[in-house]
């Protein structure tokens, strides 16, 4: 059977979701093809949650541009979209005088960018920010934020499927054909699709769908080749929460392939360390380890930024990798490709979106929507849903009057599954039943945010396990940490017995 | 919001919380809510279905579960009030506690407070293990829960790190029903488990026990876990190059150690221990917010269960006694110090002075010692012993302590 669609998007992380929700406000019949079992798996759920304000773009490049105009978008999208954002700010630190003329630069360039409200704070001024911070001096960024990037990622997508976009989860792209105007996409499991746009969002694949979608180099004869550069974190015990008051960042030399390893806190309260940047060869591109030599280094760069750090307040570490367009020898970054490709009409290529991706993603989508409309023209749906039902906050984040009002809608709500984060039943059917159809064990917790406290789902896998076997009919085979072939249990210990 | 009063609430109905209640109620304390989270009483002891629980207590070998009900039948029967499905999220300096069940969100406030939360499990983000993120890698006691209540296999080639109690005890339930158990791997230089059960279920079943070695890598690029690297460590921990070696497997089990739940503890102000992440208390187990009291697992991980029921009676008792306003806070007492070859000491402070009892952990290994407890200046008490062992406890009875005549006391190995 093919199934047919004016658009199709490949790749499910937040730039691909971003984009289905766009085209989702038109009478346009979308697709997002995803390969994992959920949407933002890849370098949307596994990056800082920081939404840029700008400065550390070239002016002129669609970095710059795109963060920018995604930043200024990010209020309306999250409160839409009952998504966590924090309006925290960020400091560039100098710490000496050689710094200074790298941060009068970045304060020229933030300010050709037309980044808002950027001031330079002497020393005095930035422990009024943030007591004990190091350094002569500072770009304050007000616009600076954080957000969930996992939240967002999968609330995008939650309002593009409740717009009529359709999720096909893993489905594999492995081949692309044209036809006069029409694409063929074949996905792995036989499914075949057939549209005449075909957006190619699929970030550290980007360079491979590219190729075979024929597109062999960018209109302006780049490079399409990603090559994927890890980074590495740690996040810390909420015990810490409230200590970092904005982000800080040093001043970046310009050929670090990131922004230099730093705190970020989060918005539910933990404070992230990292990311390393380490280059990884082609077959490793969605290879997830973290090292034993970076988790030291972390540590060291941790204990030396947070001094009172304890051993137990490493909670976690994981890693994430960037799909960069620049290799090891070059360093530094090169411009994001989002261009309807010359050679093949109707592809419209995403090249190496890593950061400021995140950021950029609603600026990104509206792009997008403009080379669209040079193939179909949009018209408007009247009954198009912006807001996302529910809150932004976790329950228990909740004045304690609206929890009790809560709960007498629903008694779930007094029922906690997880102890450590204090997450309820309600919000864990919530996840379990979420528009995608996304069943994972990891598709719950960047839902519910179950099992990502002290105990790390120690005490609450086995509740939710149990609520998934009896009140949604799992078999022992069903159950799925994250990806395919992540099959959490083998067996029953006794046959027969399993219900 | 709701706002109810009980003369004494006790926070968690595992071993620890029925034994506190089951003594509170015959020390005379009649308005009592027991409180536990599960949807049954009995806590960890539930999913122990394995024997060698009440040796001490009942002179016999129970099961877990056979242990609680011993203590349920008790509660039941004296017809304490037990809210199951029931969380506290707070507890305030003023002994008010928040909770919360399906249907309802309440306040609750106490004469007196019994913490009986029990541990949780160190986790493989505790560790940092490096390498990748696969299914297959479970604290023991979660996979516990599993194949024991859920009867769900986790897996069919187990390592176990961490020579911990459940992770021995896991060894052998997982080869009993017929997964490969290829070795236990242990950091330290010595099992930090009972030596009964390196015995029992390690040595009678062939698994062996590799000590001075540590998982330094995680191998599951696709998904699930298949594999781990090994390797020896020095007498820093480190790894030791040239000693690595891939170990084949689908499970990995975590059993690296315990940490008491003082989330609610901290919440309310009172100070932890940094050796036993445990409150201080006094004597009487009392923390030090006057009327809050901490026994079992939340107070110092125990080895047996045997010794959690004794210590939580004494809790129970002294909380009813406070709720009767007849327990007094005690003088402002003396410290008690763990000395050298003692990595903690419970009590920490001594200000009653009746019967008292200390419980504490040595170091490391040894054999043919005596222990000393000292007043500063002379010994007040030895006691002989055969083997001591960083895994078992150490209880050591020192009667009434005259509080007008010793002004500190300190407990050594020699």
């Amino acid at each position: 059977m093919e199934h047919s669609f004016d658009v199709l998007v490949i790749g499910g992380g937040v730039v691909g979701n971003a984009i289905a929700r766009e085209l989702s406000r038109f009478h346009l019949k979308t697709a997002v093809l995803e390969k994992a079992p959920d949407v933002g798996l890849g370098t949307s759920c596994r990056n800082s949650g920081v939404l840029h304000s700008g400065i550390n773009y070239q002016p002129g490049t669609l970095r710059a541009a795109l963060a920018v105009r995604g930043n200024s978008m990010m209020d309306t999208i999250c409160s839409e979209l009952k998504v966590k954002i924090k309006r925290i700010g960020k400091l560039t630190t100098a710490l000496d005088e050689d710094e200074l003329p790298g941060l009068r630069q970045l304060m020229d360039q933030g300010t050709a960018n037309g980044v808002p409200g950027l001031k330079i704070l002497d020393c005095a001024a930035m422990q009024k920010i943030q007591p004990g911070v190091e350094g002569i001096a500072a770009i304050w960024s007000p616009t600076s934020a954080i957000t969930s990037p996992y939240g967002l990622t999968i609330a995008l997508a939650d309002n593009a499927c409740a717009n009529g976009v359709s999720y096909f989860l893993r489905c594999e792209v492995c081949r692309i054909e044209k036809e006069g105007k029409k694409f063929t996409v074949r996905t792995r499991d036989g499914k075949k699709f057939a549209a005449g746009l075909v957006i190619n969002s699929s970030g550290l694949a980007s360079g491979r769908i590219s190729a075979m979608g024929g597109v062999t180099e960018g209109n302006n004869g780049e490079s399409l080749k990603i090559w994927p550069c890890r980074g590495e974190y740690y996040v810390l015990d909420k015990r810490l929460d409230g200590m970092l008051k904005t982000l800080i960042y040093p001043v970046p030399g310009t050929k670090d392939a990131g922004l230099g390893i730093h705190l970020t806190p989060t918005v539910d309260g933990n404070i992230l360390i990292g990311p390393s940047a380490n280059y990884l060869s082609d077959d490793m591109s969605e290879d997830y380890k973290v090292t034993a030599s970076v988790l030291e280094e972390l540590r060291r760069a941790g204990q030396s930024l947070l001094p009172n750090l304890k051993v137990s307040d490493f909670i976690r570490n994981f890693a994430g990798n960037r799909p960069k367009r620049t290799s090891p020898a070059e360093g530094g970054n090169e411009d994001f490709v989002i261009e309807e490709a010359r050679e093949v009409k109707g592809f419209i290529n995403l090249v190496g979106i890593e950061s400021p991706g995140l950021t950029s993603a609603p600026a990104i989508a509206e792009m997008v929507r403009d080379l669209v409309s040079n193939h179909i023209p949009l018209r408007e749906k009247e009954d198009f849903v912006a807001e996302r039902p529910g809150f932004a906050a976790h329950f228990c984040e909740l004045p304690i009057q609206e929890q009790e009002r809560l709960i007498q809608e629903d008694p779930e709500y007094g029922e906690i599954i997880c102890r450590c984060e204090k997450i309820t039943k309600r919000e864990i059917r919530d996840a379990i039943e979420n528009p995608l159809g996304a069943r994972t064990l990891v598709s719950i917790k960047y839902r519910a945010r179950n099992g990502m406290g002290r105990c790390q789902g120690g005490f609450c896998t086995p509740r939710i396990v149990r609520m998934l076997r009896d009140e949604y009919g799992f078999e022992v085979e069903d159950y799925l940490y994250r990806e395919a072939g992540s099959n959490l249990f083998v067996g029953n210990v006794r046959e027969g017995e399993g219900k | 919001m709701i706002r109810e009063r009980h003369d004494l609430v006790i926070v968690g109905g595992g071993p620890a919380g029925l034994a506190a209640a089951a003594a509170a109620r015959e020390a005379g304390c009649d308005d009592l809510l027991l409180i536990e989270r599960d949807r049954n009483l009995g806590g960890i002891l539930n999913q122990c279905i394995h024997d060698g629980f009440g040796i001490h207590a009942f002179k016999e070998a129970l099961s877990g579960p056979e242990y609680a009900d011993r203590f349920i039948r008790k509660v039941q029967s004296l017809g304490i009030c037990v809210m199951e499905k029931t969380i506290v999220l707070e507890l305030s300096k003023e002994k008010i506690l928040r909770v919360s069940r399906e249907g309802e969100t309440k306040e609750i406030e106490a004469k007196s407070v019994v913490l009986a939360m029990g541990c949780r499990e160190r986790t493989r983000g505790a560790l940092s293990i490096p390498g990748h993120r696969p299914a297959g890698v479970y604290t023991a006691g979660m996979v516990q829960n599993l194949v024991n209540l859920e009867n769900i296999m986790p897996g069919k080639h187990v390592v176990i790190l961490g020579s911990g109690d459940i992770g021995l005890i896991m060894a052998r339930r997982l080869t009993l029903e017929g997964a490969k158990v290829e070795a236990v791997f242990e950091v330290l230089p010595y099992s930090s488990g009972l030596n009964r059960n390196i015995r029992q279920c390690l040595d009678d079943y062939g698994i062996p026990l590799y000590l001075a070695t540590t998982v330094i890598d995680i191998h599951g690029p696709n998904g699930r876990l298949e594999g781990v690297t090994v390797a020896q460590v020095d007498e820093k921990r480190r790894p030791v190059k040239g000693t690595e070696r891939f170990v084949p497997c689908d499970t990995l089990l975590l059993s690296v150690g315990l940490i008491p739940e003082n989330e609610l503890t901290r919440g309310a102000g009172i100070t932890i221990d940094e050796a036993t992440q445990g409150a201080f208390v006094d004597d009487s187990l009392m923390t030090k917010i006057p009327g809050v009291f901490a026994c079992g697992n939340v107070l110092h991980v125990h080895d047996l269960v045997d010794f959690v029921s004794i210590e939580a009676a004494r809790a129970g008792r002294n909380a009813a006694l406070y709720a009767a306003g007849r327990h007094s806070s005690g003088t402002e007492g003396i410290a008690v110090k763990a000395g050298r070859g003692v990595r903690y000491v419970v009590p920490q402070r001594v200000s009653h002075g009746e019967d008292v009892s200390l419980a504490f952990r040595v170091t490391d290994p040894s054999r043919d010692r005596v222990i000393e407890v000292s007043d500063g200046e002379r010994v007040i008490k030895t006691s002989r012993e055969a083997r001591l062992h960083p895994a078992e406890m150490v209880w050591l009875n020192l009667g009434t302590v005259d509080l007008n005549v010793i002004k500190s006391l300190e407990v050594r190995v020699r």
